[in-house]
């Protein structure tokens, strides 16, 4: 008994020492008058701490950054960022209470966090309840426009649009069939609606669709469906998620489905990161579309990539997610300076037309809480890279899908109180 | 003919899968009774064992030797999964013999630790670490029996361990200072190549098929046919059958039934490493590969019938078959012309997922008629 007391005594101290470890962060400040406490809540444990902490060591990297250069000037006083890092594990309740720690304890006036869109589901009524801020970085599905969250990443239409219709037209099977493959979660099964709403409109045909169960690594089914469906080769839509697309491109390649018979796979979740995860060997001459690329050729992104080198390791890269967290960071800056206070109503306020030269190109901040942004399709190259094809022109956010039958015609104005989260155009 | 053949070598392929990494749990679980949530991370560390001998084959010295590294992993893979399955029974499951609840949560830690430990220890030092329990386990049963009789034994024995920790440390250092992707520790998942030889497809009487799956088929069937003949030939093998039908009885006729419980979880756990060496050619090594073969393992073991081989066999290519034949439509083209609400519901089943949910359905229903799987076992158990 004794000792069982004593085990538990020493679990309970190893889980304060723990929790004290957690907190922390930044260090002394120098010649600032004044710090200023920001969160960051993003899976540090569990299946999605591999992606999310590239996102928390890039706004570590920001914050930094902007601290060098004099901190965030507030009212003629020069504050210096810190940060509280607390670790959502991959588990979408624990995110929503470790937003509610961060905003009603720590007091933050701003958290940057989430990646899944189960995370960021969870997050949304907390922020909504207490009229608190999150900053969300991922390309996701849309269909969602909160007045409490700011999201940089892509809408479907500054992603999956531009490529369909690159697919249909001008790649090397224009004008062939698409056959859809997801995991089977919310992400691909919206996307994939849209896709097929778009591939009709073009005069196309979608001859398949088939969704992975999370987890599930056997893709023969699949393989023989696609062989049936398109037995002279076309377009295959990938929205499959992580270590899923590493049994796809195997798979697939063993079974003859490679550019050089005619399958073009088009990805939406195969970033840099990814690329050199699965191997460029089972990838190259497939497509990806996303708004940054690390080959982007622009003293901006060359910057924004070798910092991050410098700051993280010289093997480490840098990809569409990352950028999106690094803008982040820097909006919330620039309109905390505009507003002149950390208070979330006027800082909402003064985010809305915020350009900043981020390292993809201009970005401006729309009145519907997401981000203006240019779309690139690559072709992924044996060094594990993009060859960027195309590059369009800014492209404005739809909060609501205007292809998606459930949204079409709506459209997300928070600047317009009689407009809203959703009105009718 | 074509697509009897395509749909039948589907199945067989997906059923090979899963019997490979069934097999071993038939044995753990079917012939021992053991409740082993372990498994799956013992197929696990196979698939790392498949990778970490991968990039040791890249070194110069071994290079010319590349193309044949698979091979070579499928011995290594079942050596490190049986000597960790040796020490997890010697020091967790003997212990809890006859008590499945106890069993069942001592192995699901087991699980944990040894994902996370794959995770937070560099691969250099995991294999420096296996590389000492080897030796440390089989280095003492190596003397000469005057020794071992010896009153000093435990002190041979002891520093014996000493030699097996200094080698270990030793080869720790060696690997990760000469394979720089060893040396730290990452939670990233890994990628395991097959060599060129592997890939691409084989033409079978107008017919493509994918190399690694048949050589996925080739290695499960030898795994059969080796432990099929291992149990029904060797002298182990009857004292094995004989220890799970009767242990009293056996261990009164001289059998040593402590032994006995060490080779059969040991070979059990080493078929799970060959497993794990089919799994990481077919997708990526990660922490979590083993939970996801799990549930599919325990699935064919109770549907085949505990304690069964030809069960298992038989009920992994079945559901193999029944995944491919529902999940690809298949019916629809065997019978294009059959009335629309029949096909309808068939394209409905048709994908990956609603054809899981079928499969499960079906085996559910199979259950209530025949609970004790396809082949129960008969005759007179003391355990029962």
């Amino acid at each position: 008994m004794r000792i069982s007391r004593r085990i538990l005594a020493g679990l309970a101290t190893a889980s304060l020492a723990v929790t004290a470890t957690s907190c922390g962060g930044g260090g002394t400040s120098g010649s600032f008058d004044d710090t200023v406490t920001v969160g960051i809540l993003h899976s540090l444990s569990g299946t999605m701490a591999i992606s999310e902490s590239t996102l928390v060591d890039t706004e570590k990297m920001a914050i930094e950054e902007i601290n060098a250069a004099g901190g965030v000037t507030v009212g003629g006083k020069s504050y210096k960022i810190e940060y509280i890092v607390e670790d959502g594990a991959s588990d979408w309740p624990t995110f929503a209470e470790k937003s509610k720690k961060l905003i009603d304890q720590d007091g933050v006036p701003v958290v940057f966090g989430g990646w899944t869109s189960a995370s960021r589901k969870a997050m949304l009524p907390v922020y909504e309840s207490k009229d608190a801020f999150l900053y969300y970085p991922i390309q996701y599905e849309a269909q969602e426009c909160s007045n409490n969250i700011f999201y940089t990443g892509a809408t479907p239409n500054q992603q999956s649009e531009p490529a369909t219709d690159f697919m249909y037209k001008r790649s090397p099977a224009a004008g062939g069939d698409f056959f859809l493959v997801g995991s089977d979660y919310v992400f691909p099964r919206t996307s994939n609606t849209i896709t097929k709403a778009q591939v009709k409109q073009l005069g196309g045909k979608v001859v398949g669709e088939d969704y992975l169960p999370l987890g599930n690594t056997e893709v023969a089914p699949i393989i023989s469906k696609i062989k049936k469906a398109l037995p002279e080769g076309g377009i295959i839509i990938n929205t499959l998620n992580g270590d899923q697309n590493v049994a796809f491109f195997k798979q697939i390649q063993d079974a003859g489905i490679t550019p050089s018979s005619g399958y073009y796979v088009m990805n939406y979740s195969i970033a840099e990161e990814e690329i050199s995860t699965i191997g460029p060997e089972f990838l190259e001459g497939h497509y990806g579309a996303w708004n940054y690329m690390m080959s982007i050729d622009t003293p901006a992104s060359k910057k924004f990539a070798a910092s991050f080198k410098k700051r993280w390791g010289a093997d480490r890269v840098v990809a569409d997610p990352q950028e999106s967290a690094y803008n982040m960071v820097y909006l919330w800056k620039q309109a905390v300076e505009d507003a002149g206070t950390f208070d979330d109503n006027a800082v909402r306020e003064a985010l809305v037309g915020q350009t900043f030269d981020a390292p993809q190109g201009p970005v401006e901040v729309m009145p519907n809480h997401h981000l203006s942004q240019t779309v690139r399709i690559g072709e992924i190259n044996a060094e594990g890279g993009f060859t960027i094809l195309e590059e369009t022109g800014v492209v404005l956010p739809q909060a609501w899908n205007q292809k998606h039958p459930s949204s079409k015609g709506f459209a997300c104005d928070w600047t317009d109180p009689s407009k809203g989260e959703k009105y009718k155009l | 003919m074509e697509l009897l053949l395509d749909s039948l070598f589907n199945g067989v392929a997906i059923g090979s899968v899963l019997l490979v990494a069934a097999l071993g749990l038939a044995i753990v679980f079917g012939l021992m009774g053991v409740i082993n949530l372990a498994h799956g991370e013992l197929m696990m560390l196979g698939a790392y064992t498949t990778y970490v001998t991968q990039l040791i084959f890249k070194l110069p010295l071994l290079k010319p030797f590349y193309n044949s590294y698979i091979i070579v992993s499928i011995f290594l893979a079942f050596i490190v999964s049986g000597v960790v399955g040796i020490l997890l029974e010697k020091t967790i499951i003997r212990k809890l013999y006859g008590s499945p609840l106890e069993t069942l949560l001592a192995t699901w830690g087991v699980s944990l630790i040894l994902q996370q430990f794959v995770r937070s220890v560099p691969l250099a030092y995991g294999t420096g670490l296996v590389i000492s329990l080897i030796i440390g386990l089989f280095l003492p049963s190596t003397f000469p029996s005057k020794i071992k009789e010896s009153i000093n034994f435990k002190y041979f024995k002891f520093s014996s361990w000493i030699f097996a920790a200094l080698t270990g440390v030793l080869t720790g250092s060696l690997i990760s200072s000469s394979v720089s992707k060893l040396s730290r520790a990452s939670a990233r998942n890994v990628d395991v190549t097959a060599p060129s030889w592997m890939r691409g497809q084989v033409e079978i009487i107008g017919t493509a098929f994918p190399k690694t799956r048949l050589m996925i088929i080739v290695i499960t069937l030898i795994s059969v046919i080796a432990i099929t003949l291992f149990l029904n030939q060797s002298a182990w093998g009857m004292r094995i059958r004989a220890v799970t039908q009767n242990r009293q009885m056996s261990d009164c006729l001289g059998i040593s039934t402590e032994k006995v419980d060490i080779i059969t979880f040991g070979i059990g756990s080493g078929l799970a490493g060959v497993a794990g060496v089919a799994v990481s050619l077919l997708g990526s090594v990660g922490p979590n590969v083993g939970g996801n073969y799990i549930v599919g393992c325990f699935m064919v073991v109770v549907l085949g019938g505990v304690g069964n081989l030809l069960g298992t066999v038989l009920a992994s290519f079945g559901i193999g078959i029944m995944t491919d034949l529902i999940g690809a439509g298949r019916l629809l083209s065997i019978w294009p012309d059959m009335p629309l609400p029949l096909s309808n519901t068939i394209n409905f089943f048709a994908t990956t997922s609603m054809a899981r949910v079928m499969i499960f359905a079906l085996i559910v229903i199979f259950l209530q008629f025949k609970p004790t799987g396809l082949f129960p076992q008969k005759g007179r158990m003391v355990e029962n």
